[in-house]
């Protein structure tokens, strides 16, 4: 039991896919503009990560080493395909916000990177815990950023006006201030970490 | 600092030289008074405010990190000084109090700080804390006071019409006939723009003080305003060699831009010939700014591009070592 309570923990904090690892920016620059951009694509992104990874550690000993990766990206694709048909039925607004960056889970770096970095070497229940754990990892550093950038770049957090009279700074709404922010919190970050070493 | 870092061993001969990092940075700052003279008088006690208020922010903001940070605390060096004048020169007169509180701290913070200080930046702090404001409060930043106009308060707050005009080169951008814009008035202030940039005189004696004490060399200012000119006047608006070029030059920041800005220790090349090609650079993106791109003005992008490729210039503009081939 302590051994799946570590795997779980470790890909919030210490091997967090954003702030540690540094993966998977790319969703994570185009999608973070709005808490509610950001709590969909967490959601969907631990989904893939889930399914990916049980169904890859599942098939790990009968896959040809040689064409491992065709055949974990076929596994993901398929949980993608899910998550957008799903996605689509029930919040077409949240997949138009999403857009192209739903499909483009496929490559999300932080899936792959579980999949060929662990999944392929570990039993079923560990995997179950590490994509849990590295799911919820991302989420909440997805929420963090998005919420920092629609609060100080749009004034609002999910859409309503918290302060009157507050005047947003439209940058970083732009990728740019993406950057910014992410830039500021890896440090932020780096800091504590050092702070406890 | 220990006892033995306070030597310098090092073979003869040694010159002494009554120049520090801190004495260059006040002459800077002295050089730039006319400037903003000129802006106080052409635009308003307003201008007055916005430059203290960027100084001062300036000033706190350096001595707040460098003693959270536990650094050596330098805040009199002239050098946060300098930025928070800097970037006041960049902003128009009329804009709310909290746009240069937030756009030194921006500078000093984010220019700066993070990188480790003075010396160690990488792009020009008082432009990043401009362009972090015209990308942010684009409403503010492009607003710009009439010169010469009596202070117009009438009850609840500005009459934004009667007291703002476009700069020269936003008319420009968007088609509009220039109308008493001369030459004489560019050349003394009398137009819409930022409160350091408008009085081209003032600059002028200000770079001509610099020069003087050789402060700052021809290479970079000169190369850069020449390659504006003659790339505006080949690409003029009625085909090849009929551009406006003294128009060119003589709007915008192109000056303050040259003379103070780009030719920032920390952030240009070394050597004179980095300088020149840095200086070729900033023209290039400047002109090609103004004449092609979506921005009336791209003087303080087009440094803070050279900025970012200064340390490639760097690298393939080394001098050779004596004695080596």
């Amino acid at each position: 039991m302590r051994q799946f309570v570590r795997e779980f923990i470790r890909g919030i904090f210490k091997e967090n896919p954003t702030f540690v690892l540094v993966l998977g920016l790319c969703p994570t620059l185009a999608v973070s503009i709005s808490l509610i951009n950001g709590i969909g694509m967490g959601i969907a992104a631990t989904f893939v990560l889930l399914g990916s990874n049980i169904i890859i550690s599942l098939i790990r000993n009968f896959v040809p080493d040689r064409i491992r990766i065709p055949c974990f990206i076929v596994v993901i694709a398929t949980f993608v395909t899910i998550t957008e048909m799903t996605m689509k039925a029930y919040s077409p607004a949240l997949n138009r916000a999403l857009g192209i960056y739903v499909p483009l889970i496929v490559v999300n770096c932080i899936v792959l990177g579980r999949a060929e970095a662990y999944a392929q070497k570990n039993t079923v229940i560990n995997s179950l815990f590490d994509g849990l754990g590295m799911g919820l990892g991302f989420i909440w550093a997805l929420l963090l950023i998005s919420a920092i950038r629609e609060f100080l770049g749009a004034g609002k957090l999910l859409g309503y006006t918290l302060i009157k009279g507050f005047e947003p700074a439209f940058v970083l709404g732009m990728p740019s201030g993406a950057l910014l922010v992410i830039g500021l919190l890896l440090g932020f970050f780096n800091l504590l970490k050092n702070r406890k070493a | 600092m220990r006892m033995r870092d306070k030597f310098i061993v090092s073979v003869s001969p040694h010159l002494h030289k009554d120049e520090s990092v801190s004495k260059i940075m006040w002459m800077v700052v002295l050089s730039l008074i006319p400037a903003g003279a000129a802006g106080v008088f052409i635009f308003g006690r307003e201008a007055l405010g916005v430059i203290i208020l960027s100084i001062v922010c300036a000033l706190v903001t350096e001595l707040f990190l460098q003693v959270l940070t536990k650094r050596k605390v330098t805040v009199l060096d002239g050098s946060a000084f300098l930025t928070g004048l800097l970037l006041a020169y960049n902003l128009p007169a009329h804009v709310p109090f909290w746009i240069p509180i937030i756009g030194s701290f921006f500078a000093i913070a984010i220019g700066k700080q993070v990188f480790g200080g003075l010396g160690q930046n990488i792009f020009n702090p008082a432009l990043v804390g401009r362009v972090f404001l015209v990308a942010s409060w684009p409403k503010y930043m492009t607003i710009f006071t009439k010169p010469l106009t009596p202070p117009l308060c009438t009850g609840a707050g500005l009459n934004y019409d009667a007291v703002t005009s476009a700069t020269p080169l936003a008319l420009l951008k968007e088609g509009k006939i220039l109308e008493n814009v001369s030459y004489l008035n560019l050349f003394l202030g009398k137009r819409g723009g930022c409160i350091g940039e408008v009085c081209i005189l003032a600059l002028l004696i200000g770079a001509a003080f610099l020069f003087f004490k050789r402060y700052v060399s021809w290479h970079i200012p000169i190369t850069y305003i020449l390659t504006v000119g003659v790339f505006t006047y080949i690409f003029g608006p009625q085909g090849l060699f009929s551009g406006d070029w003294l128009f060119h030059i003589l709007s915008g920041g192109l000056i303050l831009g040259a003379f103070f800005m780009a030719t920032d220790y920390v952030t240009s090349p070394l050597t004179y010939k980095g300088q020149i090609i840095f200086g070729l650079g900033c023209g290039l993106l400047t002109a090609i700014i103004r004449l092609w791109g979506g921005y009336p003005e791209g003087v303080s992008y087009a440094i803070l591009m050279m900025n970012g490729a200064s340390p490639i210039i760097d690298r393939y503009t080394k001098n050779r070592i004596y004695g080596t081939k």
